[in-house]
């Protein structure tokens, strides 16, 4: 029966028995089920791969329909992965789905990566690209990454065999660029780019053809332009545990009163609006509003313990976030911030 | 003349995906950074790639006729 269903590819002399055998044995993560993973899944559940995991915490909406072509109308509200994987069974009931109700983090990626073979990227956010690739590298498994701008499409596959990753191409995180419900997107586009992705996985897994390893493959489906870029791997930079903790594994934010940071060497760092009463000003403080922090950073030393504090003490831990992206470390958060102390240091506060 | 290709983002800043510059003896930081300048792409996070090969952005080379610069942003989406 086996034989009977996978025939047509087993014919193909790149493929085969053995071939078969390895598509069996393989395990393929997907991360991600919006558009890119719509797409791949059903061609690695229907050529026999083994045992494919989904994880995404979302659930179906109707604006993902047009794309996500896995999810009918019934399915708006479930999450995505069961509804993908009650689908993807129906077409194929001799492989393992296994679903993961819940997004990707910096504490679960590790142990998930290690029980999978290849990790397949569709997701839709920089920052989980730089997790996955990190993740990656620690578990030593091939990362086949898509990505999409509008009619444009990404493809490449990092960390194979040791290769080039994805800190080798954009090296670092610093950008802002918005995802496929911002920009608007084709179904075919992430279709297309999705489909590329399967087809990786599958040349990973039988071990045939030139994979896009130290390539970066850009398509555009507007007018079929398509180009390849070469890269090599960054030798100077070093994926290891204590460079993903630093990158990923956030410490909790340290809280502390008005009381205890006075005994401190600290620098007060009031983030309220210049115009929010009571202004307070300390010998050690100074006023930077969360509005235009990240463009006064440079006012500020990596160096310095700051502690900060705005009116509810809710701001101040947005302002902490930015601090932290750009390299603070030594910070500390007010809790409840003016509302917790102005009461008690009547004669250093002045209130005007 | 070189060519400059543009994609993603940053097509929609130049408004093309593709130009021929005329010029001699530039180097590549300078250019780049003319071209951000000229079409506003400073906030922009952007790799480069010299004649289909990623380089530093940095380098310290002098572009010759024919080359071709490729303006890489990455992409979001999915």
């Amino acid at each position: 029966m086996i034989m009977e269903r996978y025939k047509k590819q087993i014919q193909l002399s790149q493929v085969g028995i053995s071939g078969q055998e390895e598509l069996e044995k393989a395990k393929v993560l997907i991360v991600g089920a919006g558009g890119l993973g719509c797409a791949a899944l059903p061609y690695l559940v229907a050529s026999g791969v083994g045992t494919v995991g989904i994880i995404d915490g979302d659930t179906v909406e109707m604006s993902n329909l047009h794309r996500q072509v896995l999810y009918s109308e019934n399915d708006i509200g479930r999450y995505k992965v069961k509804a993908a994987k009650a689908h993807l069974q129906a077409m194929n009931t001799t492989v393992t789905i296994q679903d993961y109700a819940y997004f990707l983090s910096a504490e679960n990626a590790l142990a998930l990566f290690a029980s999978y073979d290849c990790i397949v990227d569709a997701t839709d956010s920089i920052a989980l690209r730089y997790l996955i690739n990190d993740a990656c590298v620690l578990t030593n498994k091939p990362f086949v990454y898509g990505s999409i701008y509008k009619f444009e499409g990404q493809v490449s596959v990092f960390n194979y065999k040791n290769g080039p990753t994805y800190r080798c191409l954009f090296d670092k995180n610093e950008t802002k660029t918005p995802n496929c419900d911002a920009l608007g997107v084709l179904g075919t586009t992430v279709g297309f780019i999705g489909m590329l992705q399967a087809n990786e996985a599958l040349k990973v897994i039988l071990n045939i053809g030139d994979l896009l390893s130290g390539t970066l493959l850009i398509y555009d489906m507007l007018n079929h332009r398509q180009n390849k870029i070469q890269f090599t791997k960054n030798e100077q930079l070093v994926i290891d545990d204590a460079f993903y903790k630093a990158a990923h594994l956030k410490t909790r934010i340290h809280e502390t009163t008005f009381d205890e940071a006075r005994t401190k060497k600290t620098i007060f760092l009031d983030v309220r609006e210049f115009d929010t009463q009571p202004v307070i000003k300390l010998s050690n403080s100074i006023q930077i509003p969360l509005s235009i922090l990240e463009q006064k950073l440079d006012e500020l030393n990596k160096n310095q313990h700051y502690t900060i504090f705005c009116q509810r003490g809710k701001r101040s831990l947005k302002a902490i976030e930015i601090l932290r992206n750009n390299m603070f470390n030594h910070l500390a958060n007010v809790t409840n911030g003016v509302a917790s102390f102005k009461s008690h240091f009547k004669d250093e506060i002045h209130i005007y | 003349m070189i060519v400059v290709k543009y994609f993603g983002v940053i097509a929609e800043h130049t408004n093309s995906t593709e130009e021929q510059i005329g010029l001699s003896e530039l180097s590549l930081p300078d250019c780049v950074a003319a071209l951000m300048k000229k079409y506003s792409f400073e906030d922009v996070q952007f790799s480069i790639a010299l004649n289909q090969n990623l380089i530093d952005k940095s380098s310290d080379i002098v572009l010759r006729a024919n080359d071709e610069l490729a303006f890489l942003p990455p992409f979001a989406g999915g």
